[in-house]
């Protein structure tokens, strides 16, 4: 037998970078932004060659879009229909980092805009402006936050699958908004089924120059508190350990029924949020028949800018901008509105396209934090690329 | 029933019988490993072949080439001299590989004869009365009666080893794979398998033992091959095996599997520690540590019971007293409760009953995070599913236990500099070695992400620390270290180590207390004949057990 140089054995195998993965930290910048930015280019092309075939001229029907949404005084519209977007994104963004996937976003919104369509109209004129905003704000807020808590509760305490709970939550709260809108709230004076509108003197002040109301200020705001929140405080850290690995989160005395319920509680909470500045800064009532499903459209969004929210405002200027101009090009050249839908679905559709070819190539980043990819995953194929995982080392309780 | 090899005709060396499967240059990588790096060995028929190395020496990739769940980059397999291509694990059974893997894989709500005629699936109906002769058959030729009708989840560990070993051969195979197979087991069930493959061997058999146990590979191998960081060391051929003594045979294995560098180790000798040779030599490795004076008790643990999860079953009437200055080794075997009792002190499961008290005062009301903070640490034994997040930097998994307080994070606000800046001292007190402190630690190789954790539970103040199968799936110079570090938590501290390695125990406590079915069952000091005693109390020999244990089962 052969003699064996000396103290090779007592120096663990290095671990090489990723093979194939662009090195340094431009490449990876590089490579996060073509992730970002591809699918939504893949999207609009896909969509232009659906105008095509419809007989519309795809390059007129963009620009159409880009002249009613952004250009000129336009983009106005397209801010403030920021206001409701970002907020959701966000409180979106606070549960899915969790790994708390909190889909009653709709009944949450509803029941939140019409018990403020039905408070604001009296309180705005018992109360001085200021100080009304700020109630209609909070309570907007806390009714949001606690529609979660039934969800929230079955999941710390039973593991119930919040997917499950909170869309039945949701069902309940969109009901139980149109019950409002049509009893208590309804508007004696008319015949249709809303609320009594507020004064635009009672509405929501502009900024100072624009025709654009306070509420977008404060999504800003919310996205950038957020941000340090996450980033920066133990509330963050240990949302993003429980996302990322729950035993763990039990295993380092992470209070995890508490964290539950608190991040269902901010998710909810700026998703009422996103109804006040919705309802004061634009429209001022409600219908019992209104449902923008601002949530459905922006959980693309929540993930292209992966779980980041400040990352996430660039993407949600975009969608703003398609979607105020969208409605109205769409009516200019005779396409039903759902077309920005269609757009929608095909970003999602292009985003799965690469999340699958960035397993194969190291196309950046994928858009899902490490746990919730790993949960989403097949058993073990989140493993392949971890050097971590060579076959003699898995751990032995694999099968639990 | 298991075929003898005839063929293969093509001109190996004539004196030997013809091997039965040939491996030649097979080279297999995986990110960042060189699992196999040009390996060429053979086995013949009627010889136990054992495949010796320490844990990432590429043992289990070879062995899953070789049953067709990983296909190689290069390199040719030939059975009977034909080149194969084995591509699945089907077509593995099909060319006669049989591999019994080191956990169970009998399904363990079915019947022995259920579990045994999946392997007929292939066609329609099931034919019990002939399953149940060829169990016969079987029984038979290794000497060991089975139960066609026991559950396979009522059998125990070793019987359902037979099992799998009948169920590997159930379609005529004619090379046996064993992978770790004496891990889970006690010593005695250690001694029916001996018996059981030189049965095999006598009838004709090829068998592959795969073991990272010196004293196993040289007592049962014919041949005895060693592979070291993927690369096969060398072949001790039969003549070599048979004219060497035992303990020169080890000595020169231990050369082929560390190199020159085993001299420098001086805790190398402890390798060859095996269950009987302790028994036999009495002691000559495991030195009995010297009865010490014993300080006041810092953990009690009095009538603790706690309830099982899942599969994993519980605890009931733990009595246990942890003294400063002591080091008290929990022995059993794997799925006796050791979760459970772990999980129970470290505070992240309930009390069913009892009481547990940490420096005198009882610690039932506080959660993991209170006792964390009076000293109490909890080393877990999963630390990829638990102990670490992968996503996360190195220095972020050394303060998971303290997110939130000072001087760490300030008014709210993380500050980074301080976390990185110990978390540096931290990997050069402990040696991880990594990139640096930034690195995700799920990108750590198993001994590094354990020394991650030791540096999380043995600083900032730990007292009382719950050592859980702490070099499990080590290399061997981290497994001296970690166990250095246990021996000197005899230094003004106290330390719990529970662990299936039995050897271990022997080396690094000053008592071993037994855990069996959720209760303790005995206890015993190591010295000469300690492993014996202690692998009794693990199958549950009563002659030892504390009075009053067991009169009702546990849940």
């Amino acid at each position: 037998m052969s003699t064996v140089p000396g103290n090779e054995l007592l120096t663990e195998v290095e671990v090489p970078n990723r093979a194939g993965a662009r090195s340094g930290a431009v490449g990876k910048a590089i490579d996060t932004a073509i992730r970002s930015l591809v699918p939504v280019l893949l999207a609009l092309v896909a969509g232009g060659v659906l105008l095509v075939i419809l007989g519309h001229n795809p390059f007129a029907f963009y620009s159409s879009v880009w002249e009613h949404g952004a250009q000129g005084k336009a983009w106005q519209e397209s801010a403030k229909r920021m206001a409701p977007l970002l907020l959701i994104a966000v409180g979106l963004i606070i549960a899915f980092r969790a790994n708390i996937w909190n889909l009653g976003y709709n009944g949450q919104f509803l029941l939140s805009a019409a018990i403020i369509s039905g408070l604001a109209p009296s309180l705005v004129n018992d109360l001085p402006l200021g100080l009304a905003f700020l109630v209609l704000f909070i309570v907007a807020g806390l009714v949001g936050a606690i529609w979660t808590i039934v969800p929230a509760l079955l999941k710390a305490y039973y593991d119930t699958n919040e997917i499950i709970t909170t869309l039945m939550m949701s069902f309940i709260g969109v009901g139980l908004a149109q019950i409002l809108i049509k009893g208590p709230f309804q508007d004696p004076s008319v015949n249709i089924a809303q609320t009594k509108v507020l004064a635009l003197s009672k509405m929501l002040p502009h900024i100072p120059g624009t025709k654009v109301h306070i509420g977008v200020l404060v999504a800003l705001a919310a996205a950038v508190v957020v941000y340090f929140a996450i980033s920066r405080t133990s509330f963050g850290l240990k949302i993003d350990v429980l996302g990322a690995n729950p035993r763990a989160a039990r295993h380092v005395g992470i209070q995890v029924r508490q964290l539950i319920i608190t991040s269902f509680f901010f998710s909810g909470l700026l998703i009422g949020l996103a109804a006040a500045a919705d309802i004061l800064g634009v429209w001022g009532y409600i219908r019992a028949n209104w449902n923008p499903s601002y949530g459905d459209t922006v959980i693309p969004f929540v993930f292209l800018a992966r779980l980041n929210p400040l990352a996430v405002i660039p993407f949600i200027a975009f969608f703003a901008v398609l979607s105020t101009g969208g409605t109205l090009a769409t009516q200019e050249v005779g396409l039903p509105t759902d077309f920005l839908l269609v757009l929608v679905a095909l970003i999602l559709l292009f985003m799965t396209v690469i999340e699958f070819l960035g397993r194969r190539r190291s196309l950046g980043r994928s858009y899902l934090p490490n746990g919730l990819r790993a949960a989403l995953r097949l058993p073990g194929g989140g493993k392949k690329d971890e050097p971590a995982a060579e076959p003699e080392e898995k751990p032995k309780e694999v099968a639990r | 029933m298991i075929g003898s090899g005839e063929g293969g005709d093509g001109g190996i060396k004539p004196a030997v019988a013809a091997a039965v499967v040939e491996v030649e240059g097979i080279t297999k990588a995986f990110p960042g490993v060189l699992a196999n790096d040009d390996i060429s060995f053979d086995v013949r028929p009627g010889e136990v072949h054992s495949l010796l190395g320490e844990n990432g020496a590429g043992k289990s990739t070879l062995m899953a080439i070789l049953s067709g769940i990983q296909t190689p980059d290069s390199g040719q397999i030939r059975v009977d001299g034909a080149p194969v291509r084995i591509d699945s694990p089907r077509k593995a059974l099909d060319i006669g590989i049989g591999t019994v893997y080191q956990h169970s894989t009998l399904i363990p709500a079915l019947t022995v004869l259920e579990n045994l005629m999946l392997g007929d699936s292939g066609k329609l109906l099931l034919d019990a009365a002939a399953a149940r002769a060829r169990l016969g058959e079987f029984g038979a030729l290794l000497g060991v009666e089975v139960d066609p009708e026991a559950r396979a989840a009522d059998l125990a560990l070793g019987r359902q080893q037979q099992v799998e070993i009948i169920k590997a051969l159930w379609r005529g195979s004619r090379l046996l794979i064993l992978d770790e197979p004496t891990s889970m087991l006690t010593p005695q069930a250690v001694k029916e398998l001996y018996t059981v493959l030189g049965r095999l061997k006598a009838d004709g058999l090829a068998t592959i033992f795969i073991t990272h146990k010196l004293h196993e590979a040289v007592s049962l191998g014919d041949r005895i091959s060693v592979l070291r960081r993927g690369r096969m060391v060398g072949t001790l051929d039969a003549d070599a095996v048979a004219s060497t003594p035992p303990d020169k045979l080890e000595q020169i294995v231990i050369e082929m599997m560390f190199g020159s560098a085993a001299a420098d180790l001086a805790d190398a000798a402890e390798l060859r520690v095996g269950l009987d040779e302790a028994a036999e030599v009495g002691g000559a490795a495991a030195e009995p540590t010297a009865r010490r004076a014993v300080g006041e008790p810092l953990l009690e643990l009095e009538g603790v019971a706690a309830p099982g999860e899942g599969t994993d079953p519980g605890v009931a009437d733990i009595d246990l007293v942890l003294h400063e200055g002591e080091v008290v080794g929990v022995a059993g075997v794997d799925g006796n409760g050791q979760r459970a009792l772990a999980e129970a002190i470290s505070g992240q499961r309930r009390l069913s009953a009892g009481e547990i008290r940490l420096f005198g005062a009882p610690v039932n009301r506080l959660n993991v995070l209170k006792r964390e903070k009076l000293g109490l640490r909890y080393l877990t034994d999963d630390r990829i599913g638990e102990g670490i997040v992968g996503s996360l930097s190195i220095s972020l998994n050394m303060f998971l236990k303290r997110i939130g307080q000072a001087p760490y994070w300030r008014y709210g606000s993380v500050r980074k500099r301080a976390i990185d800046a110990r978390a540096e001292e931290l990997c050069e007190q402990f040696d991880v070695r990594a990139p640096g402190v930034e690195t995700r630690a799920g990108t750590l190789s198993g001994g590094n992400m354990q020394k991650v954790l030791l540096a999380r539970e043995l600083s900032f103040g730990a007292k009382v620390v719950v050592f859980h199968k702490p070099t499990y799936g080590l290399d061997l110079k981290t497994t001296l270290g970690v166990r250095e570090m246990i021996r000197q938590m005899r230094d003004g501290k106290a330390a719990l180590v529970i662990s299936t390695d039995l050897d271990e125990l022997l080396e690094v406590s000053d008592r071993i207390v037994v855990l069996s079915r959720g209760r303790l069952v005995g206890e015993a000091e190591p010295g000469p004949g300690a492993a014996e005693r202690i692998g009794g109390m693990m199958i549950g020999d009563v002659s030892l057990s504390l009075a009053g244990a067991g009169a009702e089962g546990v849940e």
